[in-house]
């Protein structure tokens, strides 16, 4: 039998209460350390440097001149303390070096310290402190508290995008030698083999011609699932769960449908076959570059028209913000089409213009909610009005299920709470602060189900899908309760067995 | 970290997964499983060895479909679901049975 969590899960009450601080409390929980493979095979040392102090403090300079952003984020704070109780890792642990603004000043005291005036002559007067070991290991600790979620920056007066500060940090630790090992080791895969998963080309192939199979046993269609074909129209570009994990493989079942129904072709590419970018969490901008590329040079080789993104909430991020800036220009693709197109928007436009229909009675059995995955809720947009990231998504789910409830306001939409394992943080070895991190949004969720009965919470992102389906069973949930949007529009897509 | 397999001493990553795949033999699964507190029953083995079997063709651990698929036709259809194989595997199929199948972690998003 399983061994019981060697940790207090915190309690989901009827509403969200600011913790008492507890100092510490998280101090032991930290992610393991890149070894020396996953570190080169991403451009940076195998170990800690001997000089890492001086190239930690020239890498910050070098960095505040060339994202001029991360200057502002670490001169300005005022210390008002308005985000102190937004991060759902300090409502989940009640460690105030977990009060965005304190994990923020982690690298503020040091940047203070060696980049203002007054940080170098009378650093104690204002707060400024020596990049020392014990700082260091504060920095490894605490910026891999941090999902990079944004919601703090949400209610920050001031603007101040914490996740940056939280990417710079973690950049400025990989260059001096300590870097993270989940997320270097997958981005040294997708390198290699094109995804995070290091799913080579024979396993995919045979992984979606099994999906082909069960398809036609389940609903008597022969939807087919292309790989690496040239000439298609549609490259999807997924995460790479998609093809491994549940219940994403269901969403997945969903865009096939859906690019069937439609009588679109498509195909996937053994080459981009990741839409995650894990580049972005650990805040480098080349490998970031690097992994993004691929998808441009897959795009070229089977010379498609479109590119069209799968439910992955940072790769959207990546897709929507960065990939024009990463890797285009886009000029050889389809033009009357967004570039990329979110495979949301993709099913939005085929119901509005009539091309597929959603019968919502095949998803009666079901009562839905909608966790807004941050990333696409405040870092990127859908369709072609503001706040199209929050209501397309709704309105698919709605055309799919009768029965839709939505959790409470201040924790969907722009507030949305991080499902607490985003950011590079969706590893084993941090599952104590997983777990704790996924509090405010499982206290919205039951609160919504003692309403609403919910049975299913739908998401569009796969690390959100793979982190409920751990934490979901520490709050009294089943693990299956979290669902893909397109696992809902395939169940409800109205196929037409001649096609 | 290192496992001690009929008088063997084999290396281990920090999660317990063998840092020499070749070093695999059936009681490594059967110690691994032991620290877990975990006794494997013949079902347990059913699972190990398609995962051995899967890894041999195609250098990377079934999807869970595809492993809830095969363990479906060996065991009956209604032990071919991911719950059952979460019975079996309380830590996760794709996780935990790897472990003791002498497969690498799935990495990535899952």
């Amino acid at each position: 039998m399983a061994k019981a969590p060697e940790f207090d899960v915190p309690e989901a009450g009827d509403y969200i209460f600011t913790p008492p601080v507890l100092p510490g409390a998280m101090s032991h929980s930290q992610p393991f350390v890149a070894k020396e493979a996953h570190q080169e095979a991403v451009g940076y040392p195998g170990e800690l440097i001997d000089n890492w102090q001086e190239v930690a403090i020239e890498k910050l300079g070098e960095m505040t001149k060339k994202y001029r952003g991360l200057q502002v984020y670490l001169d300005s704070c005022v210390k008002c303390g308005a985000c102190t109780d937004k991060c759902h890792y300090f409502l989940g642990t009640g460690d105030p070096k977990n009060m965005p603004v304190a994990r923020q000043d982690l690298l503020r005291k040091v940047y203070r310290r060696y980049y203002t005036l007054a940080g170098k002559y009378l650093p104690k007067l204002v707060g400024a402190e020596d990049l020392t070991e014990e700082v260091l290991d504060d920095w490894y600790k605490y910026y891999h508290q941090c999902s990079q979620c944004r919601r703090c920056s949400v209610y920050c007066p001031y603007g101040i995008d914490t996740a940056e500060v939280s990417m710079a940090a973690r950049e400025i630790m990989a260059t001096v030698g300590k870097g993270q090992k989940y997320c270097n080791e997958i981005i040294g895969k997708v390198h290699k083999i094109g995804n995070n998963l290091g799913l080579p080309e024979k396993a995919l192939a045979n992984t979606l011609e099994g999906l082909e199979e069960d398809v036609l046993e389940d609903d008597g269609v022969a939807v087919k699932f292309p790989l690496d074909v040239k000439g298609a129209d549609v490259l999807l570009v997924t995460p790479s769960a998609d093809f491994f994990a549940e219940p994403h493989i269901d969403g997945l079942i969903g865009y096939a449908k859906v690019f069937h129904q439609a009588g679109l072709s498509w195909t996937v590419s053994s080459h981009a076959s990741e839409a995650a970018n894990f580049g972005l969490f650990i805040g480098s901008y080349e490998n970031m570059q690097k992994v993004a590329l691929r998808i441009r040079e897959a795009a070229l080789e089977l010379g498609v028209k479109r590119i069209v993104f799968g439910e992955c909430g940072h790769a959207w991020r990546v897709g929507y913000s960065f990939l024009n800036t990463l890797a285009g220009p886009f000029d050889f693709l389809d033009s009357n089409y967004p570039v990329p197109q979110h495979i949301i928007e993709v099913t939005h436009d085929l119901l509005s213009q009539g091309r597929i229909k959603l019968d919502p009675e095949a998803n009666d059995d079901k009562r839905v909610t909608f966790h807004d995955s941050c990333n696409v809720a405040r870092a990127s947009r859908m369709g072609s009005k503001a706040g199209g990231q929050f209501v397309l998504p709704r309105e698919v789910i709605k055309a799919a299920c009768n029965n839709f409830f939505d959790m409470r306001a201040d924790t969907i939409g722009e507030a949305t709470f991080c499902c607490g394992g985003g950011g590079g943080l969706l590893t084993d070895d941090l599952i104590e602060l997983r777990t704790k991190g996924a509090m405010p949004r499982m206290q919205a969720l039951k609160e919504v189900n003692e309403q609403h009965q919910i049975t299913h919470m739908a998401a569009i992102c796969a690390i959100c899908k793979s982190q409920f389906s751990k934490v979901l069973p520490y709050y009294g949930f089943e693990m299956d309760q979290i669902i893909s949007v397109h696992q809902l529009v395939g169940d409800a897509l109205v196929m037409d067995t001649e096609h | 970290m290192t496992i001690e397999v009929n008088g063997k001493s084999l290396d281990t990553d920090e999660e317990g997964y063998l840092a020499d795949l070749s070093q695999w033999e059936p009681d490594v699964a059967t110690v691994m499983a032991e620290i877990d507190e975990c006794e494997l029953s013949d079902n347990h083995w059913e699972v190990i060895n398609f995962l051995r079997e899967y890894y041999e063709e195609y250098q990377i651990a079934p999807a869970v479909r595809v492993l809830t698929k095969a363990i479906g036709k060996k065991l009956g259809k209604d032990k071919g679901s991911s719950k059952y194989l979460y019975e079996l595997y309380p830590y996760g199929p794709a996780k935990q049975a790897c472990k003791y199948a002498g497969l690498p972690k799935p990495t990535g998003c899952v």
